[in-house]
């Protein structure tokens, strides 16, 4: 029951993007497809699960002062380690997600997870903990990607959808994602407000 | 000439390809701190000065140390690190030199950590190819500081916004977080606007 818990929060209830508002900048910046998306959101789940497991493991021998370069290195080794694999098995995907590989690192979700859940609880706990969180982050950029391909690119899985029609490609850039992230969190907002009514 | 490339980066990496509204990064910060507009002017100048900082030093760690004993995979586990200290490092210096100005900017430094448009912009500088030609690494300490100028213009211009939207009657949905989004897409659309300039 409590795994459970540990579990499904991630998703809605302490969802890191809608609710917590972390972990913006690959959120926006790699939603331009689903097929994107789904490469980073696994890079990150990976990178979360075994931050959570190494940081879970060492919690009672790090010196509180220093935990934070601690974290911040054991996070680092493991990007460095998904990074050289996608370098060397997925090189597409490594050139299309880009600097946003290495810039996993700033993930704030990673960090956050670590200091909050990963230094205080098990090495079980903190597995589930990683991998609904991870899930709560794919789902958002899921269908961010999911909408701004089908408006920005005319496509959805790199399939074209409607032959010549004229996609808009101010949704495959910048402001396309503000947009929608913003109408996302309008929505996550109007359904909260009707579940307390 | 080289004046000209080196003014066309500046200028580029501030309206063009501004970090914030163009290239996504260091959103958090974009975010958390521009609700009111002295507090974003102290966290642009903190983050002015880190990036610029970091793109010479982090220049100078990837071309005389890691290249030459061919350890480049170390990239990203070292900049952090550089970064992180560098940061302590600023915070201890300004602590000493400044106090006042330690009071201003003291609760933003520890935050530009793991602000992603430093470690960001050390990346950038080595994916520009900037390693191996000429003033190398002055362009990349003028891709930092237009990094920096750029996202403390759109910080301050959000915090001015904000600021205003505060007393604006919004719907209650759409307060906080919603309408900050959509506020941000629309400066993204007018920084687009920068992208036709011929320099």
């Amino acid at each position: 029951m409590n795994y459970w818990q540990e579990f499904v929060k991630g998703i809605w209830k302490k969802n890191p993007i809608l609710i917590l508002g972390i972990g913006m900048c690959p959120t926006l910046a790699v939603t331009t497809s689903v097929s994107n998306a789904l490469w980073m959101t696994m890079a990150t789940t990976m990178v979360l699960v075994c931050s959570n497991i190494l940081v879970s493991l060492v919690k009672g021998f790090v010196p509180g002062h220093i935990r934070i370069p601690i974290f911040i290195t054991i996070i680092a080794t493991f990007v460095t380690v998904v990074e050289l694999t996608l370098n060397a098995f997925q090189p597409a995907v490594y050139k299309a997600l880009g600097i946003f590989i290495p810039l996993i690192v700033v993930n704030c979700i990673i960090l956050g997870r670590a200091e909050e859940f990963a230094s205080k609880n098990s090495i079980i706990l903190s597995v589930f903990d990683g991998i609904g969180m991870g899930l709560g982050f794919g789902v958002t950029l899921f269908v961010l990607a999911f909408v701004r391909e089908i408006l920005g690119a005319n496509k959805l899985f790199g399939l074209t959808l409607i032959p010549g029609m004229q996609p808009s490609s101010a949704m495959i850039i910048a402001p396309g994602a503000f947009f929608t992230l913003g109408l996302m969190l309008w929505g996550m907002n109007y359904i909260n407000s009707r579940k307390k009514d | 000439m080289e004046i000209k490339v080196l003014f066309t980066i500046l200028i580029g990496t501030i309206f063009i390809n501004n970090f914030v509204l163009y290239q996504m990064l260091g959103l958090c910060p974009f975010l958390g701190v521009s609700k009111k507009l002295d507090s974003a002017l102290g966290m642009g100048l903190a983050v002015i000065f880190v990036m610029t900082l970091a793109s010479f030093i982090t220049f100078l760690v990837y071309k005389y140390i890691l290249v030459p004993y061919d350890i480049t995979f170390l990239r990203t586990i070292s900049f952090i690190l550089v970064i992180a200290a560098l940061v302590q490092l600023v915070e201890m210096v300004i602590d000493k030199v400044s106090p006042s100005l330690y009071q201003a900017l003291g609760i933003f430094l520890p935050l530009i950590t793991t602000n992603c448009a430093v470690l960001g912009v050390a990346v950038l500088n080595i994916n520009s190819g900037f390693l191996d030609t000429d003033l190398g690494l002055l362009k990349s300490v003028i891709q930092g500081f237009g990094g920096g100028v750029g996202f403390t213009l759109a910080l301050l211009l959000m915090a001015g916004i904000r600021e205003r939207l505060e007393l604006a009657e919004i719907s209650d949905n759409l307060r906080g977080l919603p309408i900050t989004f959509i506020t941000a897409g629309l400066l993204a659309l007018a920084f687009l606007g920068f992208a036709g300039m011929k320099i």
